[in-house]
């Protein structure tokens, strides 16, 4: 099962290595993790997205991340109200025929054309996990050229 | 007062307490060595190996308590360091690693003798720093030095490039320590503690089970008060060896793959696993799904992480061993009515009593009981890793915590010797052995060369039978007797130690036994003792990897 937890670390060099290689080191798989800096330039806030077979795996995901010295806090937000989106850009299969069809997508997500040309378009597009599922059902049906995401953001 | 980086190293070191530096001199870490020359603020002591000075600085740790330092070159150096930082990061032993490292301007070049010695130690480290400016020299060392010793202890290492060794920077102690993301927590939840004791006083057939927990917390004392105030029988890991004296008549001695039938039958029969300062390592489960499945568990230790990693934990209570021990006691307001139990306990042991099988021969256990007799209990006991360990750990009488210093989470062959190193120098009024096997002293010999020059007075024990034979054993039982690679040819070690300028004595009957001990003892110098033991003798008790720990083959047991 899929789980987001969020870590708040020191904004140091190296950090996202000690991160990345616990996952690693202890067969942790990561799906998906999105890191900037914060409000405060010191501290960066990750989002990660882990795959658990079970509570106890979670269970020491978290325990080991706590116990990495620039690991500030861990949230886990399974169990927790959060709100959660993703941003992705798709290129897609598009000629100005197919802009009736496209719009009808846009009255149910968040999205927009930031680019055209020839016969593809650049589709821009931001929505939670199921949101963003759906929209690539969606997408799929012009023919999905290229696709890359941010990775999953959460914030309680 | 301007400083440069090494005398700023220096400084903080002598600072934080340190007594000797275990190390070896290279390119990069030339500077350091400049400000060490005629320094007297602590002892260096030159190793003849890298890795003999990560250990060396293990073994005084384990034996005083106190944080162990080395020091190296970047490069080669550096990972010549890294078996023994593994080491003492499985053991949770607190370490300083020092590396040179090239110039910051040069790093990520593929300069010469330039390793990430940081990126290889990140997994095995409590911490790492590369220290990049000198102004964050001072407080590196002083952090590295908290979180080595704090906590559970670990390895900490610095890596410390050559231009930062001799920039110049005022020089600033940092009064204090505060790291906003590392806070251990000491004290046990009051909460949690007033229901183990409750759980304590209900249980019927209670064990108490010991890490080394106790030893790095200094709880033995508080173990032994808690024990005799519930009358609960009380076994031990191979890291908990002297934090409960093993004369005692609640003492079941070690459990596990190489534990005493009776402290295995015990734990498993057990409804109440009170856990101190120990980890449920697969050699002390066994099979996990079987393992003790009336037990409810009370888990006592500093690290969350250990805590329901292996075995499901009833009452968890992260805190130091000894604090939280103390308030447990406190909390047992009535005698145990475990009377069948204390019975049942007792006719297992007479059932299954440890003994072995007397030979002409020399036997290895007898060799270890004589070295019990003849210090009378009264030494340090270091080893390498095998056979020769676990007779080490089964047939000494260990009464008091660190007296008992072995590689337990890595088991690394080639550790013991350059450990007694330390711990001599550690603990001087001691006598300090190291028992050793034929092979594993053959891989870090080359210490010799350091006891002689320092007059390093370890005696080393070497139960000699010709074998790599722990491995030998599981291929005698696993592999059909295919002794593939391991018999292994040695040096006459006695020649070879007098080469050195240490003593040697060859011990091939049982008579010589005792009388070689004595010897070696009143000899002022490092001995080897070689000891010609039966080839092909067996460690038993032994329960079969990945067994139940109550399937127990072999041996009289």
């Amino acid at each position: 099962m899929k789980h987001t937890i969020s870590v708040l670390v020191e904004n140091k060099f190296g950090v996202l290595a000690r991160i990345a290689g616990l996952f690693s080191a202890r067969g942790y798989n990561i799906a998906s993790l999105a890191v900037s800096e914060t409000l405060d330039p010191s501290v960066s806030y990750m989002t990660i997205v882990v795959e658990a077979r079970d509570e106890k795996v979670l269970e020491q995901i978290n325990k080991q991340l706590n116990k990495l010295i620039d690991v500030i806090t861990v949230t886990d937000f399974t169990k927790k109200e959060h709100i959660d989106r993703e941003l992705v850009l798709a290129k897609i299969n598009y000629t100005p025929k197919d802009k009736a069809k496209l719009e009808g997508v846009f009255d149910k997500f968040v999205g927009k054309i930031v680019r055209h040309k020839a016969d593809t378009a650049i589709i821009e597009a931001v929505g939670d996990e199921h949101q963003i599922k759906a929209l690539l059902e969606e997408l799929d049906k012009f023919g999905i050229k290229e696709l890359v995401r941010t990775g999953k953001l959460a914030i309680e | 007062m301007k400083m440069n980086g090494s005398q700023i190293l220096l400084e903080c070191l002598k600072r934080e307490g340190v007594e000797v530096v275990f190390g070896y001199p290279g390119g990069q870490i030339l500077p350091t060595f400049d400000a060490l020359y005629g320094y007297e603020g602590f002892k260096f002591i030159l190793t003849r190996h890298e890795q003999g000075a990560a250990h060396a600085a293990d073994g005084y740790a384990r034996a005083t308590g106190k944080v162990g330092v080395c020091l190296a070159t970047s490069g080669p150096g550096a990972t010549n360091l890294v078996t023994g930082i593994a080491n003492a990061f499985m053991d949770s032993i607190p370490m300083v690693a020092i590396t040179g490292q090239v110039p910051t301007g040069l790093i990520g070049n593929d300069a010469f003798q330039e390793a990430d010695i940081t990126g290889i130690t990140r997994p095995i480290t409590k911490h790492n720093y590369l220290v990049k400016d000198i102004k964050d020299l001072a407080r590196i060392v002083r952090e590295a030095f908290y979180i080595a010793s704090s906590g559970r202890p670990g390895p900490v290492l610095i890596d410390l490039p050559k231009d930062v060794q001799v920039a110049q920077t005022e020089f600033i102690w940092p009064q204090e320590i505060k790291l906003r993301s590392y806070n251990p927590n000491y004290s046990g939840h009051p909460g949690q503690i007033k229901r183990a004791a409750k759980l304590i006083m209900e249980a019927k057939r209670p064990i108490i089970y010991a890490g080394g927990g106790i030893i790095t917390s200094g709880a033995s004392f508080e173990l032994l008060e808690l024990a005799e105030k519930t009358g609960c029988p009380v076994t031990w890991t191979l890291m908990g060896i002297g934090g409960f004296p093993s004369k005692h008549k609640q003492s079941l001695g070690m459990l596990g793959m190489h534990g005493t039938a009776y402290a295995n039958h015990s734990i498993m029969e057990s409804d109440l696993i009170i856990a101190l300062g120990a980890r449920f390592d697969d050699r002390v489960t066994g099979r996990l799904d079987l393992f003790a499945p009336d037990a409810k568990v009370i888990h006592i230790d500093i690290d969350p992480s250990s805590i329901s990693k292996n075995v499901h934990v009833d009452i968890p209570i992260v805190g130091d061993a000894r604090q939280v021990i103390t308030e447990l006691s406190s909390e047992i307001k009535q005698v145990l009515s475990i009377e069948d139990w204390l019975k049942h306990v007792d006719s297992l042991k007479k059932k299954y009593p440890m003994r072995y099988k007397d030979k002409d021969k020399i036997l290895p256990q007898y060799v270890i009981q004589q070295i019990d007799e003849v210090t009378r209990g009264d030494a340090i006991i270091c080893t390498e890793v095998g056979q020769h360990q676990m007779w080490a750990a089964q047939w000494f009488n260990y009464t008091k915590p660190r007296t008992f210093i072995s590689s337990g989470g890595l088991g690394t062959m080639g550790f013991g010797f350059p450990a007694s190193i330390g711990a001599k120098l550690g603990r001087p009024e001691k006598t300090v052995f190291n028992v050793a096997g034929d092979g594993s002293i053959q891989m870090n010999i080359q210490e010799l060369g350091t006891c002689v020059a320092n007059k390093i007075n370890v005696k080393v024990a070497i139960l000699n039978n010709g074998y790599l034979g722990m491995v030998r054993q599981w291929q005698e039982l696993f592999y059909k007797r295919r002794y593939s690679y391991t018999p292994i040819t040695s040096p006459d070690f006695v020649k070879l130690a007098e080469s050195y300028g240490a003593a040697g004595i060859r011990v091939t009957k049982k008579e010589e036994v005792r009388p070689a001990l004595e010897r070696a003892i009143k000899t002022d110098n490092t001995v080897f003792i070689d000891f010609h033991v039966e080839e092909e003798e067996n460690v038993y008790p032994m329960v079969p990897a990945g067994e139940a720990i109550n399937n127990i083959i072999g041996g009289l047991a």
